[in-house]
Parts: C-alpha cells; sequence; structure tokens
C-alpha cells in the first residue's frame, strides 16, 4: 500500500515539503509545525529524497524550475500523497508546476522524458497546499480552538502574509490578495490580538537578497519599521524566508539603519504551538534569533 | 501642485531615454514569446505598478514600468545588460493591480531569462543555481546536520541527491 492511501476516513495526510531553508535554518518553523500538526491529527509523510522546489533556478531558466517541481510532484505521485509546503515560495514554485502541467499535455510529455531517466513519471495529479492553508480550509477555526489550552491574550502580534501564500491569485484562488484574513483569523485563534499596520501586504524582500544585499534589506526595514510603530510584540508569519529577513538579518538592518527594533519574529505553528500547551523548546525557540522572551515569559512557556 | 500632477511628472522622469538606432524591434517579440510576456503590447503606462512595487518603493534605479517600456522600445542591450533587472523580486502586487492584466513579473523574468542565456546571470545567481542543481538544495545536508536533526527529533533527510544532477546536466 502507498504511504498516502487514507487508512481511516477523512484523515489528514500530506507529504511534507520541506525545501531548502527550512531543514537547516528553519528548524523551529519544522518542529513546531510537526508538533502542532500532530495535536490536530494532520499525518505528515517524509520522503527524504525531496530536493529543492526548483524557485531558485527561476532567474536563470523557468524550465529548469518546472523540470525540478516535476521531479517531486512525482515522488509525492507515487508515494499517493498530496503535498503540504511549510514554506510559502515551494508552495508557489510547486503549484505553478502543477497547475502547468495538469493543463499541458505537451510540456508534461516533455518533462516526463526528462524525468524517465531516473525511473519517474509524472501523470499529473498531486495537489500543492501550503501548511497555513490546510490549518484554514481543511482543519478549522473549530478543531484548532479545540486544543488551545492557553491563552495568548494580550500579545499583540502583526501578521505578515509574505506574497507566494497568497499570490498570484489566479494560481490559488484564497482568502482575498488585497485584504486578507487568514492568518489574522488563526492568529486571533491563540487569544493574541492581530495588529494591522502599515505596509502589511508588502514583501519581506528575500527573493533579491543574493541580488543586492542593500536593497533587499531596504525591503524588509520599512516593515520592521511599521511593526515598531504599531507597537506590535511580535511579528507572526508561516514562510522560512521571510523568516530569515525579519529574524536572522534584523540585526543587519538594525546595524546597516542604524536603528533599534528588537521585534520577535514566530511562525505561526509557534505561536499555536504556545496556546497548545507546547513548551518554548518542543517549539524550537531557541533557534529565534531575536528572543521572544517576554512573550515566552507571559506565556509560562 | 495636485496629487495628481505630481505622479504625471514621476511618470515622465520615468521614461527611458534612448537612440534610435539603438533599437532592437524584435525584442518585444522575442520577451512576448515567452511564457506569461504575452500582454505586454496592453501596457498603456498608467504607473499602478510602479506605485505598489516594494523594490521602486526603497530603489529609484528601479521602476516595472519603464522595464516594460524599455522593453516595448526595443532597448534590448539596455535592459539585458543592467543591474537593475535583476531587482524584481517576484512579489506579484503589480501584477494584482494592472488593470491591463500583465503579468509583468513574468515578462520581467522573461527577460531574465533571455540574458542569462546570454550569460549574464549575476555571480551570486550562478552560485545558487550550481548548488541547486549539482547537490539538488541551497545547503547542503551534511552527517553533521543529520545529527544534529535527530537529535532535535527530527528525521533524517538525503545528504546526497545523486539524481537530481542526472535530471539537470543539460
Ligand atoms: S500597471 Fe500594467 S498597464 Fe499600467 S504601467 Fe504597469 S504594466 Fe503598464
Ligand atoms: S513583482 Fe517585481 S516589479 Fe512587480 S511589484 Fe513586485 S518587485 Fe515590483
Amino acid at each position: 500500500m502507498s504511504a498516502c492511501e487514507p487508512k481511516t476516513d477523512k484523515k489528514l495526510r500530506y507529504a511534507l515539503f520541506l525545501g531548502c531553508n527550512i531543514p537547516v535554518r528553519a528548524t523551529n518553523y519544522e518542529l513546531s509545525a510537526r508538533k502542532v500538526a500532530e495535536a490536530l491529527g494532520i499525518e505528515f509523510v517524509d520522503i527524504p529524497d525531496f530536493s529543492c522546489c526548483g524557485y531558485p533556478l527561476a532567474d536563470e531558466d523557468r524550465n529548469e524550475t518546472l523540470l525540478m517541481s516535476a521531479r517531486n510532484l512525482a515522488l509525492a505521485e507515487k508515494a499517493g500523497c498530496d503535498i503540504c509546503a511549510l514554506c510559502s515560495a515551494c508552495t508557489g514554485a510547486l503549484t505553478e508546476a502543477a497547475h502547468y502541467l495538469h493543463e499541458d499535455e505537451a510540456a508534461r510529455a516533455r518533462v516526463n522524458d526528462r524525468l524517465a531517466a531516473l525511473g519517474l513519471k509524472y501523470s499529473g495529479k498531486t495537489r500543492v497546499v501550503h501548511f497555513a492553508r490546510v490549518l484554514a480550509q481543511e482543519v478549522g477555526a473549530e478543531a484548532i480552538r479545540a486544543k488551545i489550552v492557553k491563552s495568548l491574550n494580550g500579545i499583540r502580534v502583526a501578521p505578515h502574509y509574505g506574497c507566494h501564500y497568497l499570490k498570484p491569485s489566479g494560481l490559488y484562488g484564497f482568502d482575498n490578495v488585497e485584504d486578507p484574513k487568514t492568518l489574522d483569523q488563526l492568529i486571533a485563534l491563540t487569544g493574541a490580538e492581530p495588529v494591522d499596520y502599515h505596509g502589511k501586504l508588502r514583501c519581506c524582500g528575500g527573493g533579491i537578497l543574493a541580488v543586492d544585499e542593500g536593497v533587499a534589506l531596504s525591503v524588509t526595514r520599512g516593515k520592521l519599521e511599521s511593526v515598531k510603530k504599531a507597537q506590535a510584540d511580535a511579528i507572526g508569519l508561516v514562510c522560512p524566508f521571510c523568516g530569515i529577513m525579519y529574524d536572522t538579518n534584523q540585526k543587519k538592518v538594525e546595524s546597516r539603519f542604524d536603528r533599534e527594533f528588537g521585534v520577535p519574529v514566530l511562525f505561526l505553528s509557534q505561536l499555536l504551538g504556545l496556546a497548545m500547551g507546547f513548551g518554548a523548546d518542543e517549539l524550537g525557540m531557541k533557534v529565534n534569533r531575536v528572543k521572544p522572551k517576554e512573550i515566552l515569559a507571559k506565556v509560562g512557556a | 501642485m495636485t496629487a495628481e500632477k505630481s505622479s504625471d511628472a514621476q511618470a515622465a522622469d520615468d521614461e527611458p531615454e534612448f537612440n534610435v538606432a539603438d533599437l532592437d524591434l524584435g525584442f518585444a517579440e522575442e520577451v512576448a514569446a515567452k511564457p506569461g510576456g504575452e500582454y505586454i503590447r496592453r501596457c498603456y503606462s498608467c504607473g499602478m505598478c510602479v506605485a505598489g512595487c516594494p523594490v521602486a518603493e526603497v530603489e529609484p534605479r528601479y521602476s516595472p514600468r519603464r522595464l516594460i517600456r524599455m522593453i516595448l522600445l526595443g532597448l534590448r542591450a539596455e535592459v539585458l545588460q543592467s543591474d537593475f533587472l535583476w531587482l524584481c523580486c517576484n512579489c506579484y502586487t503589480c501584477m494584482e493591480r494592472c488593470p491591463q492584466a500583465i503579468r509583468i513579473p513574468d515578462i520581467i523574468r522573461a527577460a531574465k531569462n533571455i540574458a542569462a542565456a546570454e550569460g549574464r546571470l549575476p555571480a551570486n545567481l550562478k552560485t545558487v543555481s550550481a548548488s541547486v542543481t549539482k547537490i539538488g538544495r541551497l545547503y547542503e545536508i551534511e552527517e553533521f546536520d543529520n545529527k544534529k536533526r535527530v537529535k532535535a527529533g527530527l528525521p533524517e533527510l538525503q545528504t546526497k541527491l545523486e539524481d537530481v544532477e542526472r535530471l539537470m546536466r543539460k
């Protein structure tokens, strides 16, 4: 039996797609997502042969991105699984490839020609979905609320949607790109207060970090300024690359622009995990660069 | 000055300067032939794309509207040799808001792909691409990383993805 054939009715079971950043640079996201998923009855199947999604190749040659995505889609198909991705850029690249290869038979044939050398074949069946979308749409508020044991009441969290979780809207058809709500709603389930702030829809700048660090960090800075101004206690987000820009690189932004932010950056799954009663270590809080000390003290985690 | 006037003035600043002798009239077609490039001729220079662009906000060298104009005018060499071409972070903000439903980031990416095919991929992106096609990941996962993962309660991952190199070899 293949790994993802449902054993029981209504069981949510996905091949977990980690991508490049999470397994080495954002293990806090992985740890917390696995914990939260397990508590909510989502089963993650690990496919150790998954590679990069292919997105980093797009500036050089979009066809290479497609090919690399297709290999991952084929591996998932072979295991009988749909894919749940934690990274928004992976979700975007894989969704785009899945869509394109589903629609365009000639493109699928071309890709399969190349995949044949690896003994793989993709027939166009794999569905790709972001972890936060699984929580919002498939698990749902009621089931999440049932697992909340601690309120994050009094903590103000600035939701950062990032780009590829929602856009392009034509590809996803989910939430509202100009006035999104799902992340606000998921954060609110923890008892924390989702905070509105200027430039909420802005990109983190991560896409050009390798090209021009100065410009990339200027983009990052804008949001740190407005989140600080809105007096949020933390940024809450759903993509490891956004995490790298706001958390890992926050010190760099501070020294480059001679500013002080000290804004903790938590993954949605870390916020949910705290409210579900998991401890700081279980949620990988040690990996967070800007230590969320006050939040952890308030919650007693 | 009204807000409208000032944005007009900004749009005029945004107009590329060019020498008629340097124009490559086939360039727009070349870009339009790439996936997502097909609607480029619909652009009427309204500037909506610039207004929401997070890069244009912090970097005056960059403007998606100007890039589109340059491609339509046939400023092939200027576009392909520019450094600002690589500054689009593919956030899709402009594409969501363009009244002409032009797939701006796809167009910019098409130009990047053409530049890359001519050997103009920026050095850092070359490194990224070499790593991804050779080891299958941006960062190598070594035994050491796997040990750390296991200690943290995470499953081990494949350290070598040899078939990726076979697949991506051109
Ligand atoms: S928003 Fe669309 S129509 Fe307006 S200038 Fe930009 S690409 Fe052209
Ligand atoms: S996709 Fe590129 S051009 Fe468009 S708004 Fe984003 S950074 Fe600017």
